[in-house]
């Protein structure tokens, strides 16, 4: 007798929380105001445009640092989602009850280049990261951000993370 | 928003800094011009809970840190004798060397050590309350617009 695979819904659900507790806990990606839209575990990072992202108002263009912050939450949620995702599928930790304190630790950024293609136009702008390496200790990510063409790129990146301790 | 040859220090430092203290990401951010000239810069941002990006330890976020470095080293730029406003940051590559004390004003350095004819090269620091050990060391490369002088 084979077990009933579980309802969509319920794990949805679960997906959602787990990322939802992860985003809701780093004030910082409210203050960018940057989404994240789920497709399994794939995940796409989006800027909502907002005036105060730009940098030089004359052009108008996105600021660098905008940018570059935008990469960054990008990177280190895909690690992270991807260390929780284990987790919770694996039912080691509940969805339901995931709190700043009970979630993986965060990876901490060991150095991060951002490469500056194109100026970010006042819009809405796009990321997804991919994990290169990952082994216990550090793992390599690069991130790709785009705006209206997923083709041409408007920024890339890539960093070094230091991984938190695993039990 | 070009300025002149003739235009001197202090001028362009006054429009460098009414320049980067009004760009609406380095405002949001509360970035604020504190040195400005000859191929240097220092700006600040306080600390705010706005900015944390561990919720563990209240550290403030690495991109917030990058995006004062990123301001900072296009300040140097635009302080350069050679260069003329504004300047975009074409890389900038960030080591992050240890947290920065949560509640510490955040101060970025950034030296802008030579310009060619279309490219200003930075290096830059960036420091909590206590200034003897770096939070963060940056490099980057930034487009520049030449000072022409009219034949």
């Amino acid at each position: 007798m084979r077990q009933a695979p579980e309802p969509v819904h319920v794990i949805k659900e679960r997906r959602d929380k787990a990322l939802a507790a992860l985003v809701e806990g780093v004030p910082y990606i409210r203050t960018l105001g940057v989404s994240f839209d789920r497709r399994g575990d794939e995940l796409t990072a989006v800027l909502n445009y907002d005036e105060k992202l730009i940098g030089n108002p004359m052009l108008p263009a996105l600021h660098g640092g905008a940018t570059a912050s935008f990469l960054e939450v990008c990177a280190i949620m895909e690690l992270s989602f991807h260390l929780l995702w284990d987790e919770v599928e694996s039912g080691r930790l509940d969805a339901d009850s995931l709190t700043p304190d009970t979630l993986p630790r965060l990876p901490k950024t060991i150095d991060f280049t951002v490469d500056y293609l194109r100026s970010g136009l006042p819009r809405d702008a796009y990321a997804r990261a991919r994990v290169n390496r990952s082994g216990r200790r550090y793992a390599s990510v690069h991130v790709e951000a785009w705006q209206d063409n997923r083709e041409r790129l408007f920024a890339q990146a890539t960093g070094h993370f230091l991984m938190p301790e695993r039990p | 928003m070009r300025t002149t040859s003739q235009t001197t220090a202090s001028g362009k430092g006054a429009i460098a800094r009414q320049f980067i203290e009004a760009l609406p990401f380095s405002k949001a951010l509360q970035m604020r011009l504190d040195e400005f000239g000859d191929g240097l810069a220092v700006i600040s941002m306080p600390y705010d809970t706005r900015l944390v990006g561990d919720p563990r330890t209240n550290v403030i976020h690495g991109g917030a840190v990058s995006a004062l470095m990123d301001t900072c080293g296009g300040a140097a730029v635009m302080g350069h004798p050679d260069a003329v406003l504004p300047t975009a940051t074409i890389d900038l590559r960030i080591d992050y060397m240890r947290p920065a004390t949560p509640g510490d004003r955040i101060t970025a350095r950034a030296h802008c050590y030579h310009v060619t004819r279309s490219v200003a090269f930075v290096r830059a620091e960036a420091f909590d309350a206590d200034d003897t050990r770096p939070v963060a060391a940056a490099t980057g490369a930034f487009t520049v617009t030449r000072n022409e002088v009219a034949p």
